[in-house]
């Protein structure tokens, strides 16, 4: 270096990128770090975050859960980053850059890696209030506060990659979408024809619209200059509150022109295979805004990182070159999987297609083959499953045929081509370049025995992550050849899983759980206590086929009470403080005044904190284990019984007003919702179930997020099931329409009795329904079509379950030795439990928690929850 | 009632540091699950009763959350031995050393139980 003697070289990296982040990595690994000063100028608010998967925001993921950048990290490498300050010159006579705040910082090695700005056509009105970009974390936040407060219909124009992405973004926010693309099909540069169309048909079935063929000309506005719709190339016009332009990528190079590097004639700033700019040795360009040595500007995210491996490696002196790269890519968008690699439009001479077509399931395989059986590339559409593996053999002759790899498993030939039979050097993960050998190395020679071992080992599967499912299995296969069996149990105690115990509960009638650990447990978990895992499991295996092989229906029965978690065993739901909630059943949602006036007079008497919950019912929080059976005696006298709020069992059955109140219900919702939930209740299953009943299709009642949802139509009923909300969100599929009443309550039988069967430990309707062989298809073959011939059974241990349910809280408040257990304290049973304190918060209580380092506060200055005790 | 006077009889026990503190009878005690005890001193202490009668006491404290709660978790068996699994965020602790199973720097105190007459 020539930096002056004595000091210490400086390397300053402008951009925090994806990019940018893998070369301080890249700098760290090769001790560079030490022995150079690292500066790094950011543009944007925050560090270096994962913007590949940015629309997961919508699934639950955080900014924070996107951050890439460890601050752990930076602060041992003693790096010096600099956010919100983006480089604004470069003197490199002087060897200066100067950043927004004035900042100047003098290097012996600059990088950039300013990565793209988002290109917007340069159509009138493309500045108008509602329209977006979508590119950093930012414009997300941006899109979704203005979708949220003033539009209902959102259009996005390019049909690409990003395209879909944001599409995605508009429907993950419910807004109605549309599509435009220019070109005559959906994702032009990575599928033909055959892909575009197969994925067009999967995207329209999920409610988008899409444009093909079609130009913006125009966006147009209202008298404020907010959009109004836009002006599409055929002379139509598409009304819209919102548009996003994603039609494609821009490198970031206006620093680089402005300091008079030279640059591509379409954009990216010149370099070299070391990544060193052509026109002076003391620069770097990386990722998005470099131009490559073979002439190309790479927007995917692996390139970038071997960008950032190969500059990293020249300012170290090793050998590395960035000569062009692999463009093969997998994505989920909108939910389909969509894959290409290699030659995927078969440009090569001489070379043929073999191509699977299902258009009624929107599966589009195609694979290029070259005249010597040479796999060159493909296509995978709607199924990918098989990407890692077919990436990893092209360029060599594939093992089977080719038609066997494009078929699905069960249609005749079709053969699974697992990663066993990859070479070692095949490439698994390409955005961290990480070989079969090295993931093999990782768990022979470094001890690695799960998936995240082997992650945090070797750094396969950390980038885009497509590479994971691949990992698993070669993880598994690994430690199967090393002799290490690779353990499906349900917990330490048991081998087997739920469902097989599910089984051999059933079909030998047991009903101790003893019984099962000391004669089905594990070797060494025989005559043992068990573990937190089985016994619950086990528990509610016993509640849920109680009738049928005579064990009680009542949790806190015998043995039965030792198994359940701590809410079942209170019949409540414990809260942070060790205090409890309690829901009372209000089925269907309805309630009448006298009953709503009955709980307001309990919660009032006890001093609890009460709040509406999601599934139109009533929560009160601050009870003590000792007011429990006060408060339930309360409740069960006005008529009330428990609503199961604690247990893995039915939750609540939402439901609309229906036709009885609203005009334009076609069904009675209510009286629906209310014989479904009094039906179900009390019944235990492997995780919590919800559901709704919906009076039309404006679906008011939210079914269509539900384990089980109904929605009315003219002639009956639409079953949909395994929707979801939460931190995951799923929409149901629908399972069948137009049922009469009792073909819907029929069908609900057999569909629930056949999850509770055969789901896994705390597995909703929504994970099992992706998990089992065969899918939605599979389970309405078994509950519609009857095709294992156990209809008749579940239908029979769902009338014994409806037959035999009793109000658990009504039946522990009439059993003195039960009662006895709902105290604070077994030597001082009418001493409430000094830690649950709580004090004032909006004409309520909130608990007063202890702090940790401190201890408890004395007992007086802080307000008892229970005035009248 | 009729008492069961060889079940019934039995006293549980906590060593304390000025002595045995008596709990409670030892047939309220069901395998598998806990009860709280109020201690002399303003403390709680958890007991749990195992399928084989062995007693166990922990302080009722869980760590990680400031609840007095341990009592209310499930028990079990990890590598033969005993653990009670926290009720509010599962973490795992041994009733012999009073270790937590899932983050051996925290430990909680634990007494000693004997069951007399």
């Amino acid at each position: 270096m020539t930096a002056t003697p004595g000091a210490t070289p400086t390397i300053v990296l402008v951009g925090h990128g994806m990019v940018g982040q893998r070369f301080l990595e890249a700098l760290a690994e090769r001790g560079l770090t030490a022995t150079h000063r690292v500066v790094v100028l950011c543009e944007e608010p925050r560090p270096a975050y994962d913007r590949v998967q940015l629309t997961s925001y919508f699934s639950g993921r955080t900014p924070e859960d996107l951050s890439l950048t460890d601050r752990e990290f930076i602060k041992d490498h003693g790096i010096e980053l600099h956010i919100g300050d983006p480089a604004e010159s470069i003197d490199r006579e002087a060897r200066k850059v100067t950043a927004r705040s004035g900042l100047v910082v003098d290097y012996d090695v600059l990088v950039l890696a300013t990565g793209s700005y988002p290109f917007v056509p340069p159509v009138p009105n493309k500045d108008a209030t509602g329209c977006f970009v979508y590119r950093t974390i930012e414009d997300l936040l941006a899109i979704e506060e203005y979708a949220k407060s003033r539009a209902t219909t959102g259009a996005v124009v390019g049909g690409g990659l990003l395209g879909l992405e944001a599409a995605g973004a508009l429907k993950g926010l419910g807004l109605n979408t549309h599509i435009v693309e220019f070109a005559p099909r959906l994702m032009p540069v990575q599928v033909d024809e055959g892909g575009g169309a197969a994925l067009l048909r999967t995207i329209e079935r999920m409610g988008l619209t899409v444009h093909t063929g079609v130009g913006t000309q125009e966006i147009v506005t209202d008298s404020e200059g907010a959009v109004t719709g836009m002006k599409l190339s055929d002379g139509s016009e598409l009304a819209a509150d919102m548009v996003v332009f994603s039609a494609g990528v821009r490198p970031r190079d206006q620093l680089a022109r402005d300091a008079g590097l030279t640059v591509g004639e379409r954009g990216g700033i010149a370099v070299d295979e070391r990544c060193r700019t052509v026109s002076d040795p003391h620069v770097f360009a990386i990722g998005e805004c470099a131009l490559a040595a073979d002439g190309r500007v790479y927007g995917l995210v692996a390139p970038g990182y071997e960008q950032a491996e190969t500059a990293a490696a020249t300012i170290a002196r090793d050998e590395a070159a960035f000569t062009g790269a692999d463009l093969s890519t997998k994505l989920k968008l909108l939910g389909v999987d969509v894959a290409s690699f290699g030659d995927a439009h078969g440009t090569a001479e001489d070379c043929l297609d073999v191509v699977y077509s299902d258009s009624r399931a929107g599966l589009y395989k195609k694979l290029v083959i070259g005249a010597d059986g040479t796999l060159l590339g493909g296509i995978l559409v709607g199924d990918a499953e098989a990407y890692g593996t077919l990436r990893a053999l092209t360029g060599s002759v594939p093992p089977i045929s080719p038609e066997s790899l494009v078929l699905p498993a069960g249609a005749g030939s079709g053969a699974q081509l697992g990663p066993s039979a990859l070479p070692d050097d095949a490439i698994i993960c390409s955005c961290h370049n990480v070989s079969k050998g090295t993931i093999r190395g990782a768990v022979t020679e470094h001890g690695c025995t799960t998936v995240p071992e082997v992650k945090k080992c070797t750094k396969a599967g950390t980038g885009c992550g497509s590479c994971v499912k691949v990992l698993g299995q070669l993880v598994t296969a690994e430690l199967e050849a090393s002799g290490v069996e690779v353990d499906k149990g349900l917990c330490g105690c048991f081998a087997q899983t739920r469902e097989e115990l599910y089984e051999i509960v059933l079909a030998l009638r047991v009903t101790s759980y003893r019984e099962l650990l000391d004669r089905f447990g594990r070797e060494g978990a025989r005559g043992g206590e068990g573990c937190e895992v089985c016994k619950p499991t086990v528990g509610s295996i016993i509640a849920s086929l109680a009738p049928s092989i005579g064990a009680s229906g009542y949790v806190l029965d015998g043995e039965q009470a030792a198994l359940q978690d701590t809410n079942d065993h209170f019949l409540a739901n414990l809260q942070k403080n060790g205090s409890y909630s309690v829901v009372p059943r209000i089925p269907g949602g309805e309630i009448a005044p006298e009953k709503l006036i009955v709980i307001g007079e309990i919660a009032r008497d006890f001093g609890l904190y009460t709040k509406i919950t999601g599934g139109q019912r009533i929560d009160m929080f601050g009870a003590r284990v000792e007011q429990l059976p006060l408060i339930w005696a309360r409740l069960v006298d006005a008529g009330f019984e428990s609503g199961h709020a604690y247990g893995k069992a039915l939750r609540t059955v939402k439901s609309c007003v229906g036709s009885t109140w609203c005009r334009y219900g076609v069904q009675d919702s209510v009286r629906m919702a209310i014989d479904l939930e009094l039906r179900y209740r009390g019944l235990r299953s492997p995780h919590k179930l919800k559901s709704a009943v919906s009076g039309c299709q404006r679906e008011c009642a939210e079914a269509q997020s539900k384990d089980f949802g109904v929605i009315a139509t003219a002639n009956g009923w639409n079953l949909y099931v395994g929707g979801n909300g939460g931190a995951t969100p799923r929409h149901a599929d629908l399972l069948a329409q137009d049922l009469s009443d009792a073909e819907l309550v029929r069908l609900i039988d057999r569909f629930l009795m056949f999850y509770i069967r055969t789901a896994d430990r705390l597995e909703r309707t929504s994970t099992w329904l992706e998990r089992i062989p065969g899918g939605l298809d599979h389970v309405r073959d078994v509950v519609v079509h009857d095709s294992l011939g156990i209809c008749d059974e579940l239908e029979r241990l769902m009338r014994e379950h409806v037959a035999h349910y009793r109000d658990e809280w009504a039946e522990t408040v009439g059993d003195p030795e039960k009662l006895a257990r709902f105290v604070s304290f077994v030597n001082a049973p009418d001493t409430p439990d000094p830690v649950v304190s709580f004090v004032p918060e909006r004409d309520q209580i909130k608990p007063d928690l202890p702090l940790l380092t401190i201890g408890l506060r004395p007992a007086d200055d802080v307000l008892e929850g229970s005035a009248q005790r | 009632m009729t008492l069961a006077v060889e079940t019934t009889d039995l006293k549980v026990q906590l060593q304390l540091a000025d002595g045995w503190f008596t709990v409670c009878d030892l047939s309220v005690l069901v395998p598998g699950r806990g009860v709280a005890a109020l201690l002399p001193d303003g403390r709680q202490a958890a007991l749990f009763r195992d399928r084989a009668d062995r007693l166990y006491a922990v302080d009722n404290r869980d760590p990680f959350t400031g609840a007095a709660v341990l009592s209310r978790g499930l028990t079990g068996t990890h590598q033969g031995r005993p653990f009670v699994a926290s009720p509010l965020l599962k973490q795992r602790f041994d009733l012999v050393s009073g270790v937590c199973l899932d983050d051996e720097a925290v430990r909680i105190p634990v007494y000693e139980v004997r069951t007399v007459s």
